[in-house]
């Protein structure tokens, strides 16, 4: 496979790849693992003029915990948070994802803010940032903004991230009941349906419930009706649990591919979120 | 000195160590001073006429060497040739199939022109520069449709029928009459996609002063390829070298003359440069031929006690828009083997081989046979349910018993030897079946569908006697003894991961007495090796090692008359004991072959009229293909959830005769089983009805990962054969052949609660799923 060719630059700090974004202009794509990037340069579906290299810019990465609060350098490679003992303590839906994407070598390269800022409207990180309610770091020239997970993935490869700018960091608070659950599609191990979970938990009773779908739409969605109706619900009763996850993917369009249709990942919606919800409740 | 026997012993392949260390040369690996690199312009369309090519901008490119369109070739620079189709049918269309397209293409991916530039990345982005226009055709991609009529693949045929072949043996229409039940079911068995590791890879260099071609290329046949390109091209086939370095991956689609092999070395010619060509994964799906892609519509007739009495049979096959080498071949071999090993007299049955717009099928690992072992067991199982019998005392009753073999079947075709019953029986209790279906009528009360699946498979390979070949079955071997007492054996057989080089010498190791470190076995390039027919059909050791074995009978008898000169001996009274001469039961006084082949290098002490050297080369005519057979188990459990399956176990015994290296043998099950479960539950090539190819990336055509196979649990039977003078039978296409129908099996009795009977491939969650919306019977809760 043989992408088109390009250029390709090095970036020493966030603002030297501020800078070279403006100086190349729209031609210009950030490189950072590049495990979603390059296969799509190799099959000639994109064919960026300039690429510009961001994995050597330092103090980007790594996964740092402050009270409550769950900090983590967009360049961290997924490989890091599938080992993070914080993480899976923490943020379990997160550590979940990530131990649970891709092969050893995407992992081993491939970046939480690599993989976000793709937008696939079937990667893993969509649901999982949305049902932890992260807030992202964008850094361009005039300073830094903080966008919600929910305002910052967009619709199929299309996220709320400036050509001009930089994610630098995904933070959220603590969700230690919280889980995440895949129906691996066979060829490329993308979700066919991936659902998140966060719960809070009082008595062995779900107060509030965060469960965010991806695999199914265009983009990664909250599932707004299976949060209400999970309030309340005895965690461990799973008829309960599932008759409140009927509906999950209720008036998301849904997509349909060689593997599985539309309505047959609208049902699955329903079948994952009820065992994302049980995963969540399970102690770590 | 104790005498190690070396067959039979799980040697470690001799091959390993330089593939593991990366220290292999594939065709990619073949680095030549001066090389430029082709990239193929390809067709968008499925079906379309070429109303132009401009090329003005590709050749403007300063990168550019050359660039050739299919006009270019046949009109300018004469090569007119059609790639060769090799058959024995009388009546079969062959439409021409030109190395470029001339004015239409027939399938996404067909090559239109070349561009040849002075690096691969040079090359693709000069190709993209090539304007070609078309005007788009209607296509057609499903078999019956194509079948009954237009569009047509070929407007000049007036047809989509490429063949028709009409069938028949005993008395069906009595059987059907005096049956007490009737099977009916219609079976798909699905296009699949080869996906070798290491795709097609070609390197051509023309040596003009010495008039010489040589071609470097990822195949199984370098031999025949050869001779076709002498045909194809043109040339004296003396001035052809045609070499198969390291192959990653064959499965029988590299069994073939491609068109991009014939291009490639005629540009070479061209250029007198040495060219590359490696396609990209892309490429590889579009334009490597695919396998199985048939409809097998079937009639089944049963007396109440399970006695199958005769079948009925439609096949019609996908033969793709033209003929590659075995197109029309494979499925008249699924004809061959529609009986399975069961005994039944009565069969009826016609094949169809239908063109459409798709890329051609021809052989892929088992290649028309794993479609016959595929719906006949698909039959058993329905009949045992029609019937509510047990699968296995089904196929216990209609088994060919021991004292039946050589058995001649229906088909015409003799099965050497066999012992179906007790390879079940080994089979059935390493799986604990009995235990299985208890366990499994425990789960189906909690809501839970255990499957069982049972395949008890017979294959004909060792292809085969060459009355029975479209082109010769034959193969060969050289053995030279060298006069320090190393040995070079030339095989005619081109392994590509099959390891014979390990097993060809423990062969020669135990026979000749020599260390297996002493012996290097050659293949795969036609400069060196004599001629030989390749490595396919499961024929490298069946065919090749019993030509090896010939050769070694030379050696031993030109050995015995060397020793019985030095020792005033008659040769009568000599004999090979653990490898070395000796006097007939005297083992005080010995000669290696090592020892003969140095006096008959020296040759100043031979007898009179014996010529010096010690060499033979031998060839292996079959007297007959070899049927290897076995029983697979496969047990499984479907998420009624979400009808995703986990394969929990999988049992194999299987017969292969003599086992030169089990440990080798057991890797080629492993390997076979992975692609025949995988058919069962992931690959399926998918076109659009306008011949739009919707899986051709790895991310949409699903091959198993490790963590997608279950462990596999061997065991084997030894049945020897009598057909080649090792009494083994091939083993490399039988876990293919004996696994697909014992996954679906399993798949399918998992869901028999819902009421399934049957599920077309591959049983994707889906499909599962939907069919278990339906409420279960049989006790069990959902």
């Amino acid at each position: 496979m043989i992408p088109a060719a390009f250029d390709y630059v090095r970036a020493t700090s966030v603002e030297d790849a501020i800078r070279l974004l403006e100086q190349h202009g729209d031609d210009a794509k950030l490189l950072a693992g590049g495990h979603s990037l390059i296969p799509m340069m190799k099959l000639r579906l994109a064919a960026p003029a300039v690429l510009i290299d961001i994995a050597g810019i330092p103090q980007l990465d790594g996964i740092r915990v402050s009270g409550n609060r769950v900090t983590i350098g967009a360049l961290t490679k997924h490989a890091a948070l599938a080992a993070s003992d914080d993480l899976r303590k923490n943020a379990g839906a997160l550590y979940d994802a990530a131990n649970d994407l891709g092969d050893p070598q995407v992992r081993n390269r491939g970046t939480i803010g690599g993989a976000s800022a793709h937008g696939d409207p079937s990667a893993d990180y969509p649901a999982v940032l949305q049902a932890l309610e992260a807030t992202f770091t964008l850094t361009g020239k005039s300073g830094r903004r903080e966008l919600r997970a929910a305002d910052f993935f967009r619709g199929m490869f299309d996220t709320a991230l400036d050509p001009h700018e930089v994610l630098t960091q995904i933070a959220f608070d603590a969700a230690p009941n919280s889980a995440y659950v895949k129906f691996h599609h066979p060829a490329s191990h993308y979700a066919v349906v991936g659902v998140a979970a966060a719960l809070t938990l009082s008595g062995g009773k779900i107060g509030s419930a965060r469960v965010a779908i991806t695999g199914i739409g265009d983009s990664a969605f909250r599932a707004s009706g299976v949060e209400a109706a999970l309030q309340g619900v005895t965690a461990s009763d799973e008829a309960a649990v599932r008759a409140a996850c009927a509906g999950a993917a209720r008036g998301v369009t849904a997509r349909s591919d060689t593997f599985a249709s539309a309505s047959y990942r609208t049902a699955m919606a329903d079948v994952f979120a009820a065992r994302a919800v049980t995963r969540a409740a399970s102690s770590r | 000195m104790a005498f190690t026997a070396m067959v039979g012993a799980r040697i470690r392949r001799r091959e390993d160590p330089r593939l593991i260390t990366g220290r292999a040369t594939y065709v990619d690996d073949v680095r030549q001073v001066g090389t430029v690199y082709a990239a193929f312009v390809r067709s968008p369309y499925g079906h379309a006429k070429i109303t132009s090519i401009d090329t003005s901008a590709a050749k403007g490119d300063p990168h550019v060497l050359a660039v050739y369109t299919g006009e270019d070739l046949h009109h300018a620079h004469n090569l007119k040739a059609s790639l060769p189709v090799a058959h024995k049918m009388p009546d079969l269309k062959t439409p021409p199939h030109y190395v470029l397209a001339l004015d239409e293409v027939r399938v996404i991916g067909e090559a239109v022109a070349i561009v040849v530039a002075d690096s691969p990345y040079t090359a693709r982005d000069a190709a993209e520069k090539v304007v070609v226009e078309y005007d788009e055709l209607p296509a057609v991609v499903d078999t019956e449709k194509a079948a009954a009529g237009p569009p047509y693949v070929h407007e000049s045929l007036g047809t989509n029928v490429a063949f028709t072949m009409p069938f028949s043996a005993g008395d069906p229409d009595k059987a059907f009459a005096e049956a007490d039940v009737v099977v009916k079911q219609r079976i798909v068995n699905q296009r699949v996609a080869p996906v070798p590791i290491e795709p097609r890879s070609m390197v051509a260099n023309y040596d003009a002063g010495m008039q010489q071609l040589t071609l470097y290329s990822a195949t199984q046949i370098p031999h025949l390829l050869r001779t076709q390109l002498a045909i194809v091209l043109g040339l004296p086939e003396n001035k052809i070298r045609a070499i198969a370095p390291e192959v990653g991956g064959g499965f029988g689609a590299k069994l073939n003359v491609y068109a991009e092999e014939v291009v490639v070395s005629w540009v070479a010619m061209q250029l007198e440069r040495p060219v590359k060509y490696i396609e990209t994964r892309s490429e590889c799906f579009q334009a490597m031929i695919h396998g199985r892609d048939q409809i097998d519509d079937l009639e089944i007739a049963a007396k109440n006690d399970g006695t199958i009495t005769g079948l009925r049979l439609k096949i019609t096959a996908n033969m793709g828009a033209y003929h590659q080498l075995l197109t029309p071949v494979v499925p008249t071999l699924t004809l061959l083997m529609a009986h399975g090993c069961y005994k039944f007299e009565n069969i009826q049955a016609e094949v169809v081989g239908v063109f459409t717009n798709t890329m051609s099928t021809d052989a892929y690992r088992g290649a028309g046979r794993p479609e016959a072992t595929f719906f006949i067991e698909r039959a058993i199982d329905m009949v045992a349910q029609r019937l509510k019998l047990d699968p296995a005392d089904v196929r216990r009753k209609n088994f060919i018993a021991n004292s039946a073999f050589p058995h001649t079947t229906a088909t015409g075709l003799t099965y050497d030897s066999g012992d179906y019953e007790t390879t079940m029986d080994k089979a059935l209790a390493l799986a604990d079946y009995t235990g299985l279906r208890k366990r499994q009528e425990e789960l189906r009360k909690q809501g839970r569908y255990l499957g069982i699946g049972l395949s008890t498979y017979v294959e004909v390979c060792g292809m085969g006697p060459s009355a029975a070949m479209p082109a010769a079955g034959w193969d060969s071997a050289t053995i030279r003894i060298e006069p320090t007492g190393s040995i070079t054996v030339l095989t005619g057989v081109s392994p590509h991961g099959q390891g014979q080089e390990t097993t060809f010498a423990q062969i020669v190791a135990d026979e000749l007495g020599v260390p297996i470190d002493q012996i290097s076995v050659i293949h795969g390039d036609t400069d060196k090796v004599q001629y030989g027919v390749g490595t396919f059909g499961s024929r490298g050791t069946a065919v090749g090692g019993a030509a090896l074995k010939l050769a070694i009978d030379t050696i031993q008898a030109k050995a015995i008359k060397i020793a019985a000169h030095q020792w005033e001996a008659n040769p009568d009274d000599l004999e090979y004991r653990d490898g070395k001469i000796q006097v007939k039961g005297d083992p005080s006084k010995t000669m290696s072959t090592p020892e003969a082949g140095f006096l008959a290098f020296m040759g100043d002490n031979l007898p009179p009229g014996l010529e010096p050297g010690l060499d033979a080369t031998r060839r292996f005519e079959p007297p007959n293909f070899v049927f290897p057979f076995g029983t697979h188990i496969c047990v499984v459990e479907v998420d009624a959830q979400s009808g995703q399956v986990e394969v929990v176990k999988y049992f194999a015994v299987d017969d292969c005769g003599r086992l030169i290296n089990p440990m080798i043998a057991g890797g080629q099950v492993h390997g076979g089983i992975a692609q025949g479960l995988s058919q069962a539950l992931f690959e399926e090539v998918v076109y659009d009805d306008r011949g739009q190819l919707l899986t051709g990336t790895l991310m949409d055509y699903a091959i198993p990962h490790a963590e997608q196979v279950p462990h596999y649990e061997l065991d084997h039977t030894v049945t020897p054969t009598t057909v080649n003078p090792l009494g083994i039978k091939g083993i490399g296409e039988a876990g293919t052949i004996g696994s697909t129908p014992a996954v679906a099996n399993a798949v399918i009795d998992a869901l028999a609660p819902f009421g399934v009977v049957h599920i077309d491939m591959p049983l994707k969650p889906e499909k599962l799923w939907a069919a278990m919306q339906a409420k279960p019977t049989n006790g069990s809760v959902q």
